[in-house]
């Protein structure tokens, strides 16, 4: 979540949204307009549901602002709304078939060493590329759920421990495990991936300058 | 020697976060020195975390914002009437 909100005084805003000056809505709402996209589109797979549901989450965050207590951040809320939305919505539509909750199958979760010798890095203008942007997507929007929600809320929006174990209800260790879990299966999928994406030729040396 | 690949392995995660109690880190710390396997291992798991967290993987569609304060918009305007006692 974007630093910026450390400098404003979110519960004085709240509490003048709730005295009346509904319009500064607009402006608590807008450090997080994308980490609530997020959280959506990587259940809903597609950016109009996506969309939508981002916008829910924000409407029924105003219609139940005066049930926000302070006890987590104001972004924090906001976040697990949106992630509820999103589960409710994923329940509704089946888009998915049944995922499994219990962790998947050995060896799925083992980091992929074969390939690595030879890659350590891919460079960050790779992500001017939307192949790449979408493979990193896919990746994640395919982790069995209990993974995909921990790794969001850990290193995408960047919340604690703590606030994580909150949000989905589950112990600081648990948010560890899963975490350990989720960034294993990620690796474990994307590395030989984006080792292919190599593209041939003399690119090959910026992209392993090593080699 | 210390731990073998596979324990390390199980730190991984831990050892990104620096959650690592000292005796382990200082293990995990020595093993990867020795063992490049591992220590490639680490750099890509790192490389990927911080390219899928990079702000450009999610990007809002265009018009998302216009879009999103269109619609509170209305619900706002709908809800001052009730909430806001004109004056």
């Amino acid at each position: 979540m974007p630093e910026a909100t450390e400098l404003r005084d979110e519960p004085q805003m709240i509490t003048s949204i709730l005295a009346g000056e509904s319009h500064l809505f607009h402006e608590l709402i807008r450090p997080y307009e994308r980490s609530v996209y997020v959280m959506a589109l990587s259940f809903l797979k597609n950016e109009a549901d996506a969309e939508d549901a981002a916008q829910e989450a924000f409407l029924k965050a105003y219609r139940n602002l005066s049930s926000f207590r302070g006890e987590s951040k104001f972004g924090t809320w906001l976040i697990s709304i949106a992630l509820n939305e999103a589960r409710s919505r994923l329940r509704r539509a089946k888009t998915v078939t049944m995922e499994s909750l219990d962790d998947p199958p050995d060896g799925y979760g083992q980091v992929s060493h074969a390939l690595l010798r030879d890659w350590r890095e891919i460079p960050s203008e790779a992500l001017e590329r939307q192949e790449i942007r979408h493979l990193l997507q896919r990746a994640v929007g395919e982790l069995p759920q209990i993974y995909r929600e921990i790794f969001l809320l850990r290193d995408v929006e960047e919340l604690s421990v703590v606030e994580a174990a909150k949000v989905l209800q589950i112990t600081a260790g648990s948010v560890k495990v899963r975490l350990h879990r989720a960034r294993t299966m990620l690796q474990h999928s994307l590395a030989p991936k984006l080792k292919l994406m190599n593209p041939k030729g003399n690119a090959r040396r910026r992209w392993f300058p090593w080699a | 020697m210390g731990l073998e690949c596979k324990h390390v392995w199980k730190h991984i995660s831990g050892y990104l976060d620096g959650t690592l109690d000292a005796e382990v880190l200082a293990q995990v710390q020595n093993h990867l020195e020795h063992c490049e396997i591992c220590s490639a291992t680490l750099d890509s798991t790192r490389n990927i975390l911080i390219l899928i967290a990079d702000d450009r993987v999610y990007e809002l569609p265009l018009g998302f914002s216009e879009r999103l304060h269109a619609r509170l918009d209305e619900e706002l305007s709908g809800l001052m009437r009730t909430v806001q006692p004109s004056t």
